[in-house]
Parts: structure tokens; C-alpha cells; sequence
């Protein structure tokens, strides 16, 4: 047992440091220090930076233009990059599309989309949920009917992050509706954007961002060539993709970077007449908030070495769900500190009276930002698996119930 | 980095776990609690026999050259069963003392007898006033002639009333809170002016005050340099939070094994209460707290030897403070999942629960090391 990186890993972390700071953008790394979201183009910039260094696709193997990097490397490498703040990589291009087709894609399949997803000349997004299946996924309804060639989709979903500015989907079917079980009914199809038939209208979230999108389908015709895996083995795949390696998953390097924002405006604000980082109370908070993010990174250090230890061929770790509720409830906790450093000044959103000036002015920018990261990131305990669905996981897996 | 226990610790845990099984059951620990020590002097010659007595000392001293991570292992098994022997003040407190402060001369005398189960020590250095403040010392000791006059009394001493010889602290120097001036002392348990009043602590184990009067030791005793005493106190401590981190989780292991076949067998509304969701979900938080307290004891443990004195104490701090909360949010909940029965005297979780609030209030509790941790806060 060793808990201290070892010199190469210690490099290694000095290497991805020093490559971000050289690279990332000025403009896209400002804003992000405010608080905002990347927008698409800060995302595609960056991502396509990385990816001509051979870094973007972090978690694939190098035949498929990743760096064949440990799974210590890729924590590291995330941590980083979520620390300086730069964008993270489109999770639906890298750790969820690419990983599916590496492992059930045909060879045309493979090379028509690795390369594409890897440089972000593709958006791709995920069409999981529907109105009526949420957390039930296999409940799904959206039908698609085999017509000679190609498959003919009728159906609605729900939830799809970036639709809108996505021009690929990958997609959970149903394509016999009398199958014994219902998970074993189901197709996983790669859908055109813009075949015909689909209409993509915005779900504006509570943060005020347009996030979200509802997607209908509507006749839309698919090639068969289009399906992953076999005809109603989708189910399979889409467990691949959930169940696959989550280094990334407790997203520490955020709530890292969220704490230390609200300890530097904690220095401007005031609590009674002198500075809140003075503050008791406020001191106190922080210090429970870095306990709980210390136990985290030595429980993701400890999923992430099981990993490179079983060669990744082990089943999936009930940890990860450990790292998903613990990540994401720290998630929350920290950009809930950082609402509650602004004050009075977190409750306006801004906009227009920051257009308006002249002179940027940081404090409202980071109040109004950091307060729409907190609305966002209720999201956090939702997606991905509710943290109530992570706790049956850990029901089943770790208890045997 | 590397998680994994090797060879040789996986071994050591088997050997432990197995002699663990056939001495350590619920009731055979019962029957140890009424002897007239408290414990059982069998199970401690076995632990002798099997080197965990001289498990952290170097093989010239009879000892078996383990770390810190040895320890946590061993410490983790006796979490399980609730041990009650004094292998805690003995080996962790003490022996780390003696292995970090002791003169060749001490070591060679009393290192190898604590190695074959002869010694039995104790670490007096918390004073009734001071509560977790390290550098709050008022017992004294003043020069006579060559040697030592000891006055003043410790309190809550583990295992105080077995202990062949103590290691008590005492000022040399200076005023209550210096940190200079704190000097160990090795004294002899039968010594003139030493008395100790024993009693029952809530974890079942026993304790005991220690008043001395006039004690009279020598320059020989002396542990360390004169004055010099509280960095070794702090080591002492370091040792002693990282054992009962790993102690703490391997009573949350036996807690939530216990809950888990509890939920299974209890029957209500005519369902096992364990098909229910909500004790699953608590039982899974049960599980969470103890995967993030193991995660926080194995930072304990890796930190003891850290150079970087700043980092050691703060990675030490977190430590205590995740563990404690850990250790306090399962043994309430398990105490919670069984319901009347948990609440029981007769039956174990109760005892789990109290030893595991022993631990948290041991050289200071998660609020105190939380204001600590808040200080460093820029």
C-alpha cells in the first residue's frame, strides 16, 4: 500500500498542467473563472486542441487515437483540467459513445465516427429518457419498425441535453414490443440530426440556460447499418455504457475550483463589519467541506488503482456509485457555498446591467454565474442514474438484497 | 499509488482473523469482560505468540519490523470483535514512545518484554482540565538531588490499573500551555506516591486515574530530552488516531454485517424488513459512510510517517474528523435498523456503538479538529 503518487504520476500531472496553461484559450479560461458554463465553441476549441495532441479521446486505446493512459493518468488528467478551469471533454462523444462502439461497433462503424467523435467534428447526444421512463429506462416506448433497409423511429424523448447543438444521436429503441422481458426488446440506433422527420424543441431549465431539449420522431427513417450490436440486444449496450469505467465521475476538480471561488470572494465580502473569510462559522463550513472532498479523492484513488489493477477487466465497482453520490452531493455543497458567499448579489441574474458596462465587473459576473451553477447542478443528483437509483445499485450489489 | 496489502499483510490479517474466530465470539468476550483484569490474559499471550505484541517494533527488539500499515490491519481485526485487551496502550501508545523517544537502553529493556507479553504499559498524559489540549499540563515534576519528584494526576488512562509501567507527562518547565517544558517520564506502577483509582469505561473496557505524590524517578527515566516532550505526545497521538481510525472501520464492518442479516431475518408487515426501501437506502448510506471512513483511515495511516509535518497534521486532522463522523452516523443508524433489540445490553451492536463513541472522544473529537482544520483556512 502506497497512497503517494509516484515521481512518473507526479510528472505526469506537471505535464498536463503546464500543456493547459499554455493552451487553453485566455478568453474561454476567463469566463470559466467567473463561473460560466463553456459554450459550444469554447468546448470545440478545446477539445479539438487536446485531440491534436492526442489527449481528447483520454479514455480510449491508442488504436483508436487515445493515449493508452492509465487510470490513474486519466484522474489526473481530469482533475486538471476541471481545476484551471477549462472545459471538460463532451462526455456523450468521449466516455459514452466511444467506448460502446470500441467495443460492439463494426469496422466501418469504428471508422466513420471514432475519429469524428474524438475531434468534436461530430456533437453527438444521448436519446435515453422519455416522458415515461426516467429512471425506469426499460420502460421506453419509442418504436422503431423494420422496413427493408432501413428502420422507420416513431416516438419522443426527453431530457436530451444539447440536442440543439448536436448533429449525431445515439439512440434507445424499441423494436419488438413482444419481447418476454421488456429490456430484451430493445435496439441502440446512431441517428442523423438532420433526418427528416425530427423536431427538437428547447426545455429551458432553472438556471434560465437552454440546456435541455425535448426530441420528437416522427417517421424518421434510419439504415440499418446505423444499429450497435444486434437487432434487440440494445439493452446491453446501454448497460456497457452506464456501467462503463466512471473515473471522472465525482467531478472533485469542480468542487474543488468552486470552493476556492468562494474563498476569494469570501475575502471581498462582509460579515458584521470584517471580511466573512474571518468568520467562523464560514471557516468551520469550508473545513467540513474539504474533510468530505479528502475522503472522496482517497476513495476515487482507491477505485481508480482497483482498476488499473484488474486491468480493467473486473465488473464494474459498486464504489462508482459511492463516487456519484458522494461527487455529486459535494457538487451541490459547494456551489451552494459559493451562492451563499454572494449574498444580496446572488439573486439578480444580471444580464443586461452587465452588457451595459462599460468596465467588467467581476464580482457580479461571479454572483450571477455562481448562482447559476447552483440551479444547474440540482441536476447533478438526477442525471446520469438518480442518487436514489445509485443507492438500489448499492442495494443489489453490496448488500445482496 | 497501490490499495492493495501484499503478501505478507495479507497473510498477517488471515492469521489474525482465524485466532480472532476461535477466541474473539460475542459470548467468549463476555466471559473476558468478567475476568478479574478485564480482559483475557490467554488471548494476550496469544497475541504474544503470534508477534502482534512486537508487531511495529524492529526484529532486534524481538519485534516483527512492521509499519504503520501492519498496525491498521491488525487494529481493523480487533475492530471487528471489540478487543479488549490493552494492545492499545501497550504496543500503539507506548511502544510508539518508546520506539520513536527511548534511549537504546530503554528500548532494549522494554521493547522485547512488551514483544513477549511480560510488559503492559500505559500512556497517562490527558489531565482532567485540559481536555483535548495537548500543551495543557499542569502536573509537575521538579529536580531532587539526580533525579524526579512527580505531583499531580491523569485522567481517563486506558488501561491505566493493569499497566506494569506508565509513561506519564509532567511540566519541567515553564506554564500551563507552553509548549516547552513537557517532559516523559517512565514510572514503575508500584512506585511510592503512585496511586490509581480503576473503573469502568463505557466501552467495557477499564480506565483508570492516576494521582502522584512525590513520585520518585530517575534521570534514566527519562524518555526523550528533558523539556522536549511534547513532539513526541503529538507523534504519539498520530500513531494513536490512526489505529483507532482503522479500528472504527472494522467495527462499521461488523455493525453493517450485523444490520444486513438483521434485515433479513426480521420479519414485519409480513416481509423480511430488509426487502424494504427504506432501510435499503439507509443500509446503503450505512455502507457509504463506511467506504468514505476506511478511505479517510487508510489516509491516517499513510500520513504517520509524512515528513512534511504541516501536511501529516492536517491529512491527520481530516482524518479524524471524517472516521468520527463516520464511525457516529453508522453505529446510530445500526442501533436505529434493529430496533428494540439494538438497544439491548445483551446484544452486541450496543457495544459496537459505545466503543465507537470511546474512539471519537480519544485525543479529541470531529469538532475539535474541525475548529483546528478551520485555522488553516486562507
Amino acid at each position: 500500500m502506497d497512497l503517494r503518487f509516484t515521481p512518473e504520476e507526479q510528472a505526469f500531472r506537471e505535464e498536463v498542467r503546464a500543456f493547459i496553461r499554455e493552451n487553453l484559450p485566455a478568453d474561454t479560461r476567463d469566463r470559466m473563472k467567473l463561473g460560466h458554463p463553456p459554450r459550444k465553441e469554447d468546448t470545440v476549441r478545446w477539445q479539438r486542441i487536446l485531440n491534436a495532441k492526442g489527449w481528447a479521446a483520454y479514455s480510449w486505446p491508442k488504436e483508436w487515437g487515445g493515449p493508452g493512459w492509465s487510470a490513474i493518468q486519466r484522474m489526473i488528467f481530469l482533475e486538471e483540467n476541471l481545476m484551471a478551469p477549462a472545459p471538460e471533454m463532451l462526455s456523450f462523444n468521449i466516455t459514452m459513445l466511444g467506448p460502446v462502439l470500441i467495443q460492439f461497433g463494426t469496422d466501418a462503424q469504428k471508422q466513420r465516427f471514432l475519429p469524428r467523435a474524438a475531434n468534436l467534428d461530430d456533437w453527438w447526444c444521448q436519446g435515453f429518457s422519455e416522458p415515461g421512463a426516467g429512471s425506469d429506462l426499460a420502460s421506453l416506448k419509442t418504436a422503431a419498425k423494420l422496413n427493408g433497409d432501413h428502420y422507420i423511429v416513431n416516438g419522443q424523448k426527453i431530457w436530451t441535453s444539447t440536442a440543439h447543438n448536436a448533429d449525431w444521436c445515439f439512440l434507445l429503441v424499441r423494436t419488438d414490443p413482444n419481447a418476454r422481458k421488456r429490456q430484451e426488446g430493445i435496439s441502440f440506433l446512431l441517428v442523423d440530426m438532420k433526418t427528416p422527420g425530427i423536431t427538437v424543441r428547447p426545455i429551458i431549465s432553472i438556471d434560465g440556460s437552454h440546456h435541455l431539449n425535448e426530441v420528437f420522431f416522427d417517421d424518421v427513417k434510419v439504415p440499418v447499418e446505423m444499429r450497435i450490436h444486434a437487432e434487440n440486444k440494445g439493452w446491453d449496450v446501454a448497460k456497457y455504457l452506464l456501467g462503463n469505467e466512471r473515473t471522472g465521475i465525482a467531478r472533485l476538480g469542480k468542487s474543488r475550483e468552486r470552493v476556492n471561488a468562494a474563498l476569494s470572494m469570501a475575502h471581498e465580502v462582509n460579515m458584521n463589519g470584517r471580511p466573512l473569510i474571518q468568520d467562523q462559522t464560514f471557516r468551520q463550513r469550508v473545513a467540513q467541506l474539504q474533510v468530505d472532498m479528502k475522503a472522496l479523492e482517497i476513495t476515487q484513488y482507491r477505485v481508480v488503482s482497483a482498476y488499473d489493477k484488474a486491468k480493467g477487466a473486473g465488473k464494474p465497482d459498486p464504489l462508482s456509485s459511492v463516487l456519484k453520490v458522494k461527487g455529486t452531493e459535494l457538487l451541490q455543497a459547494t456551489t451552494e457555498l459559493a451562492v451563499d458567499v454572494s449574498g444580496p448579489m446572488a439573486t439578480p441574474i444580471w444580464a443586461q446591467e452587465l452588457e451595459a458596462l462599460n468596465e467588467p465587473d467581476d464580482m457580479l459576473e461571479a454572483s450571477s454565474a455562481g448562482t447559476s451553477s447552483y440551479l444547474m447542478l440540482r441536476a447533478a443528483s438526477i442525471y446520469g442514474g438518480t442518487n436514489e437509483i445509485q443507492k438500489n445499485i448499492l442495494t443489489k450489489a453490496v448488500l445482496g438484497l | 499509488m497501490d490499495f492493495e496489502p501484499s503478501e505478507d499483510q495479507r497473510l498477517l490479517v488471515e492469521s489474525v482473523t482465524r485466532m480472532l474466530g476461535d477466541q474473539y465470539s460475542f459470548a467468549q468476550r463476555k466471559t473476558y469482560m468478567t475476568m478479574p483484569e478485564g480482559y483475557s490474559t490467554a488471548v494476550w499471550s496469544q497475541f504474544a505468540e503470534l508477534g502482534l505484541l512486537g508487531l511495529p517494533f524492529a526484529e532486534e527488539y524481538g519485534g516483527f519490523g512492521g509499519g504503520a500499515q501492519e498496525v491498521m490491519l491488525v487494529m481493523q481485526a480487533f475492530g471487528r470483535v471489540l478487543v479488549l485487551e490493552p494492545y492499545f496502550p501497550t504496543v500503539v501508545l507506548a511502544g510508539t514512545a518508546i520506539r520513536l523517544a527511548g534511549s537504546a537502553e530503554q528500548r532494549q529493556a522494554l521493547l522485547p518484554a512488551i514483544a513477549e507479553g511480560s510488559l503492559k504499559m500505559a500512556f497517562a498524559h490527558g489531565e482532567r482540565q485540559a481536555r483535548y489540549d495537548l500543551t495543557d499540563v499542569v502536573t509537575t515534576a521538579k529536580r531532587n538531588g539526580s533525579g524526579w519528584l512527580l505531583d499531580g494526576s491523569k485522567t481517563v488512562v486506558s488501561h491505566g490499573e493493569a499497566a506494569d509501567k506508565i509513561i506519564v507527562s509532567a511540566r519541567t518547565a515553564g506554564d500551563r500551555y507552553d509548549e516547552d517544558g513537557i517532559t516523559l517520564f517512565l514510572v514503575d506502577a508500584k512506585a511510592a506516591g503512585l496511586s490509581r483509582r480503576g473503573y469502568q469505561s463505557r466501552d467495557d473496557s477499564r480506565a483508570a486515574d492516576i494521582a502522584l505524590s512525590n513520585v520518585s524517578v530517575s534521570d534514566a527515566d527519562v524518555l526523550g530530552a528533558v523539556g522536549k516532550g511534547l513532539p513526541i505526545i503529538r507523534s504519539v497521538v498520530e500513531a494513536g488516531i490512526a489505529a483507532t481510525a482503522a479500528e472504527t472501520v472494522g467495527a462499521m464492518e461488523a455493525m453493517n454485517e450485523m444490520t444486513l442479516e438483521y434485515s433479513k431475518t426480521r420479519v414485519q408487515f409480513g416481509q423480511p424488513i430488509g426487502s424494504y426501501q427504506v432501510v435499503q437506502h439507509r443500509m446503503a448510506d450505512m455502507f457509504m459512510a463506511q467506504e468514505q471512513g476506511r478511505s479517510m483511515a487508510m489516509l491516517a495511516t499513510m500520513s504517520v510517517d509524512n515528513p512534511d509535518a504541516a501536511q501529516r497534521e492536517r491529512d491527520i486532522a481530516m482524518a479524524k474528523v471524517g472516521v468520527g463522523q463516520a464511525g457516529r452516523y453508522v453505529s446510530q443508524s445500526a442501533v436505529q435498523m434493529h430496533g428494540g433489540i439494538g438497544m439491548t445490553e445483551e446484544y452486541a451492536v450496543g457495544h459496537y456503538f459505545r466503543r465507537c463513541m470511546v474512539i471519537e472522544r480519544l485525543f479529541g473529537d470531529p469538532a475539535y479538529y474541525l475548529q483546528k482544520l478551520s485555522t488553516t483556512i486562507e
